[in-house]
This record gives structure tokens, C-alpha cells and sequence, in this order.
């Protein structure tokens, strides 16, 4: 059986709607409270690598593939590239173009918001596919060790 | 017009990332993409070319509070050498490149060194200078390792560990400087410093920029990495490492913060020489005794360097000149020596000189272009190495510094003996017996040699009548920095 135990399988299943939660939550709010798309999305990257750990590498990957990873990774920073561009169009470079509102509300920051979450995209996928690469290693050296078991 | 000036950074970056999206889809334009963004930057540098200095202030903050982009005459002289040198590289990395795997990844980093040199040179802003400088210095990390062999994973590393030492050190410069003046904006530290801080907490920040600084343009107590570094990665990075980063990073940035921002006082006048002198007279030595040739002028950059290093410091308008011209000569010369060093390594299969001989037989072209940059370098006239190697020496003759001028001589003459070596083992001698049949190499990497080769002729047939101008309006802004604070804040 791939993965870890019984347990950390069970609490995994707990945990991982409130972690995906909590980040989205530190995303969408880091203009008003601590945090912002680089804490948002590093703790996006943690519940994929969490599900990685207790399922199984094959699990995670039908989640979220690295092909895909390595694209939203690109949409992210592209997005981003173009907030800086559409505010270029009307004025500044990186001019925030969106109208704001009252303080302390949700839509209240123009492209801040949208900033923080492609850097949450970029951020989140891009630690994920590191994390992925790193395992290549692994699995080269599970291959060895097989091998070596065999002569 | 202003308003194209972050199109330097915004065209390179952009591209990096939407070339990894298109390359997932169709297969083989990266080169291409790569090739107009780079002429695209060579345009928009010429149309902006002698125009007045001015500032741009990113997302319509005005500073001292906003990020701004200066234009002006020093950012001009690197925007252009950077410009040149890189449509140059990469019409020679399209044909070359085709032997690695994974070009859009490869092409995708060098669009994105390229966007952190230009946000280095015309950024107006310390904080932003570091994440330039950042970007530019981890993408050719990743560069210097896209052979993935051992060697190059090695020199990769130890890149890696003294450049992220070296800007941790920049780091905390800057973190004392925000913490003593209260302010990031380059312009608006340079008017805090003239009214007074503490300063025993500005000679602090000296020191560590000087190491941070030097580290990163390899003066000779900090050149450990490079002679690894060049040689390691492919021959259009090496060229763009020893060409254009090593100035980016290293010199600009000395002459932008010790001359400009904080006005050049004699403590670091004397440092800048005395370590200019070191890196000429032990990098020449080092170089000599090479017979890899990639190594070899890993170690001739180092050398190199310290002349203009030795220029800039001497801090007289001769001397000043002359450093900045040889700057640009060092560019145009040292990137076509590391092309023609790729180019026999793509035909030849190795580098190592012992191995080769009469190449210039079967490659007449990239002989030649070789030829001719070895001339340069040693200082031959016509060439451009020589008319600013000649300004150099005046200068300290001028300025009374006898033995220096002697030493340069010196290191000029082993220069010399040193690229005799080199052509009389690569171009000229036998050919060796299993060489017979090689070929000229593509079209696009020649074309990319004898553009540079014909910059080494007109640099120095005809710069000392024409380009002066460009030359003298940067040495200018360097020798009264208070002009600076005039255009670069409202």
C-alpha cells in the first residue's frame, strides 16, 4: 500500500480542506491582515506536499500534475507581468488602475488583491514542483537500491 | 517617449515567462521570440539615445517614496554595450544551443538575465537594485549549470554560494544605509549623506559594498568563483557572464554608488586601485600558464578588469575616460573571444589548445574574428583594446603614478605573450591529423562573430573621431555627481 498509515492518512483527510482554507483565507486578506500570495501560497504548496507524504506520489499528481504545476506556475508570473502592464496602459507602469473603495473592506485595495493571488498561483506551484523534481532524485535512488536487492 | 523606459525591463521579463507558456504548445520558436525581443531592446536603445536625463516613476509614485528608472548619460553607455552584445550572443546561440536539450528553459533564463541587467543599470532605487541584481545573478546560476556535468554543477556551486554571500553582504549595506538615512531613493540618499550622517556608519556601508561589489566583479582577493564560473557554462552565457555581468553588477554599480550617490572620497580612490592593480598583475600571471582555452580567458577578464578598475579609481577625466572606454572595448572584445572559443569547441569538440592548430585554414571566418580580438585585447593598434589601454597609461602618467603605469605596461606586454599562444596554437601551426575535415560553422554563429569583429575595427578606427561624445557626457556625470540629484528627483 502506497503512503503512510492509517492514521496520517485519516487526519490528512481532516486537515487538508481547512489548510487549502486557511491559505486562500492569508491570500485573499493580505492587504488588511499579516500575510499576503508568497504566505498564501507557500501554504498551498504544504497541503499539496502533506498529500504527497500521507497518499502517495500518485495521488497528489492526479491533483495536480507537474505539467500543470509548471503552467500555473507561468500563468501566475504572467499574470502578474500583466497587472504591471494593463496599469502601464493607463498611465504608470504597475499604476493601480482599479477604482477603491472603503477601508478595511475585501475589495477595497484595487489590483492589490489580484496581485497577491498570482503570486499565490506562482508561489504555490512553483514550491509544489520543486518539491516534485526533488522526488525525481528519489526515485533514482529507490531504483538503485532495487537493484542493488536483486544481484 | 519617457514612458517607454520600462519596456527595458517589462519586454525581457514578460517574454521569459510567456515563452515557457507558447513552447508547451508549439514546439521551437523560443530562438526566434528571444531574437525580436533583443532587437526590439537595440532599437528602442538607439531611439532613446542623447536623450536628456530624466526619471520615471513607477506606478505614478513620485519619489522619494516611489521606485524610479533613471535614464541617463552612464545607464545610456551600459544600456547600449548591453543592447549590442546581446543581439550579437544570441544570433551565435541559435545555432549552438541546438546541441543542449531543453532550449526554451535555456532562453527563458536569458531573457530574464537580460531584464535583471537592465533593471540593474537604470534603476534609481537601492531595494531595487538588490532584486535586479537577484535576478540577474540566479539566472546564470542556472545558467552556468545547464550542461548538468559534473564540472559544471560544481562551478555552478560554488557560483552560487559566493554570490548569494556577496549579495547578503550588498544586503546589509543597504539595510544600514535605509537605517541611517531613512530613505531607499538613490538621489534622496545622496542629498541626506550631503547634509551628514554618522560616519562611521557611511564607512560601514563602504567596506561592505566594496566586498559585496567586488565579489561580484571579481577583483582579485574575490575572484575565486570566476575562472571556474566562465568556463563552465555555454560558450553564448560565458560570453554574457564575462561581457556584460560582471560589468553590470560589478563596476556599474561601483560607479554608480561610490562616484554618483555617496561622491568618490581618496580612502576608496586608493582601495579601487591598489585592488585594480592586484586583479591585472595576478590575473595576467594566472592566465598565462593556461592551456584550456576558456579557462584562459576567464582569467584575462579578471586581469581586464582590473585596468578598469584602475582607471575608473584614479578618478582624473583622463583616467575616467579611459576606464569607461575600455569597458566597452572589454565587451566587445571578450564576448567575440568566448564565441570564437565556442565555436572551435563546436567543430573542434575541444578547448584545449595542445589539441588544436591551423584552424584558420579550414574556418576562415571565425579565425579571423579570433584574430582580431586577440589583437584587441593585447593592445595592438589600431584596435580598440589599444587606444584605451593608451588613454589608461597617460592618465597615470599624468597623474604621477609611475609605478603603476609601469606595471601596466607590464601587464599589457603578457597580455600580449599570452595571445600569441593562443594563435599560435588554435589558428596557426599544423593542423592536426583527425581535424582534416572540419567545416566553417552556421551562417548565424559567424554572423554573430563578425558583427563583434567589425565593432573591435570601427571601436578603434573610428571611436576616438565620432563616439567620444557618449563616453564624455558619462565621464562628466561621474566626475560632478551633484548634477545627478538635478534630474533624478522632482
Amino acid at each position: 500500500m502506497e503512503g503512510m498509515t492509517f492514521i496520517v492518512k485519516t487526519i490528512t483527510k481532516l486537515l487538508i480542506g481547512a489548510i487549502f482554507l486557511f491559505a486562500i483565507y492569508i491570500t485573499f486578506y493580505g492587504h488588511l491582515t499579516p500575510g499576503g500570495g508568497f504566505a498564501g501560497g507557500i501554504m498551498l504548496a504544504c497541503g499539496f506536499i502533506l498529500l504527497t507524504l500521507a497518499f502517495g506520489k500518485k495521488m497528489s499528481l492526479g491533483k495536480l500534475s507537474d505539467f500543470w504545476a509548471s503552467l500555473i506556475d507561468n500563468l501566475g508570473a504572467i499574470t502578474f507581468w500583466s497587472i504591471g502592464m494593463l496599469g502601464y496602459l493607463s498611465g504608470y507602469f504597475f499604476m493601480n488602475f482599479i477604482e477603491k473603495s472603503n477601508p478595511f473592506g475585501l475589495f477595497s485595495s484595487g489590483t492589490i488583491l489580484i496581485s497577491n493571488i498570482a503570486i499565490c498561483l506562482k508561489v504555490g506551484s512553483s514550491i509544489f514542483a520543486v518539491f516534485l523534481a526533488l522526488t525525481i532524485f528519489g526515485r533514482f535512488i529507490s531504483d538503485l537500491i532495487a537493484s542493488e536487492d536483486e544481484d | 517617449m519617457e514612458s517607454w523606459l520600462p519596456i527595458f525591463v517589462v519586454a525581457p521579463l514578460g517574454m521569459a515567462f510567456f515563452n515557457l507558456i507558447i513552447t508547451k504548445f508549439v514546439r521551437h520558436v523560443s530562438p526566434y521570440l528571444t531574437l525580436s525581443v533583443v532587437i526590439f531592446l537595440l532599437g528602442l536603445s538607439l531611439f532613446f539615445l542623447g536623450h536628456e536625463p530624466f526619471f520615471y516613476a513607477v506606478g505614478g509614485w513620485q519619489p522619494p517614496l516611489g521606485i524610479t528608472l533613471v535614464w541617463d548619460s552612464l545607464s545610456q553607455l551600459l544600456i547600449l554595450i548591453v543592447s549590442i552584445i546581446t543581439l550579437a550572443v544570441t544570433l551565435f546561440a541559435i545555432p549552438y544551443m541546438q546541441q543542449y536539450t531543453a532550449q526554451n528553459k535555456f532562453y527563458s533564463l536569458y531573457l530574464l538575465m537580460i531584464a535583471g541587467m537592465n533593471g540593474v543599470i537604470l534603476t534609481g532605487d537601492f531595494f531595487n537594485l538588490f532584486v535586479f541584481m537577484e535576478i540577474a545573478s540566479i539566472a546564470s546560476y542556472a545558467l552556468v549549470a545547464f550542461g548538468v556535468e559534473a564540472e559544471e554543477l560544481e562551478a555552478s556551486f560554488k557560483y552560487l554560494i559566493l554570490g548569494g554571500v556577496s549579495s547578503t553582504i550588498i544586503l546589509l549595506g543597504i539595510a544600514l544605509l535605509y537605517a541611517a538615512t531613512g530613505t531607499l531613493n538613490m538621489a534622496d540618499i545622496s542629498a541626506t549623506i550631503q547634509q551628514g550622517v554618522s560616519k562611521n556608519v557611511l564607512f560601514f556601508t563602504f567596506a561592505l559594498f566594496l566586498m559585496g561589489f567586488g565579489l561580484k566583479s571579481a577583483l582579485v582577493p574575490f575572484h575565486a568563483w570566476l575562472p571556474d564560473a566562465h568556463p563552465s557554462a555555454p560558450a553564448p552565457i560565458s560570453a554574457m557572464l564575462s561581457g556584460l555581468i560582471i560589468k553590470a553588477l560589478g563596476i556599474y554599480s561601483v560607479a554608480r554608488i561610490f562616484f554618483i550617490i555617496f561622491g568618490i572620497v581618496p580612502i576608496i580612490k586608493t582601495i579601487l586601485m591598489v585592488l585594480g592593480a592586484l586583479s591585472m598583475v595576478i590575473g595576467v600571471f594566472l592566465a598565462v600558464g593556461q592551456w584550456d582555452f576558456k579557462r584562459l580567458l576567464a582569467y584575462h577578464s579578471i586581469s581586464q578588469m582590473g585596468y578598469v578598475m584602475v582607471g575608473i579609481g584614479l578618478a582624473t577625466p583622463l583616467g575616467i575616460l579611459g576606464g569607461l572606454f575600455h569597458l566597452l572595448n572589454h565587451a566587445v572584445f571578450k564576448s567575440l573571444l568566448f564565441l570564437c572559443s565556442g565555436a572551435f569547441e563546436y567543430t573542434t569538440g575541444t578547448r584545449q589548445l595542445k589539441q588544436l592548430g591551423g584552424l584558420i585554414r579550414k574556418m576562415p571566418w571565425t579565425g579571423s574574428s579570433c584574430s582580431i580580438a586577440a589583437l584587441s585585447i593585447s593592445g595592438v593598434p589600431p584596435f580598440n583594446g589599444f587606444w584605451s589601454k593608451f588613454i589608461i597609461i597617460v592618465a597615470l602618467f599624468q597623474s604621477q603614478n609611475y609605478l603603476l603605469a609601469i606595471i601596466t605596461v607590464f601587464v599589457s606586454f603578457m597580455t600580449l605573450i599570452s595571445f600569441v599562444k593562443v594563435q599560435k596554437y588554435s589558428l596557426f601551426g599544423v593542423l592536426p591529423k583527425k581535424l582534416q575535415d572540419i567545416k566553417e560553422v552556421p551562417v548565424l554563429m559567424v554572423s554573430g562573430m563578425v558583427i563583434l569583429a567589425l565593432l573591435c575595427i570601427g571601436l578603434g578606427v573610428l571611436f576616438p573621431v565620432y563616439g567620444v561624445s557618449i563616453l564624455e557626457s558619462a565621464r562628466n556625470l561621474m566626475l560632478e555627481p551633484a548634477r545627478y540629484l538635478q534630474y533624478a528627483m522632482p
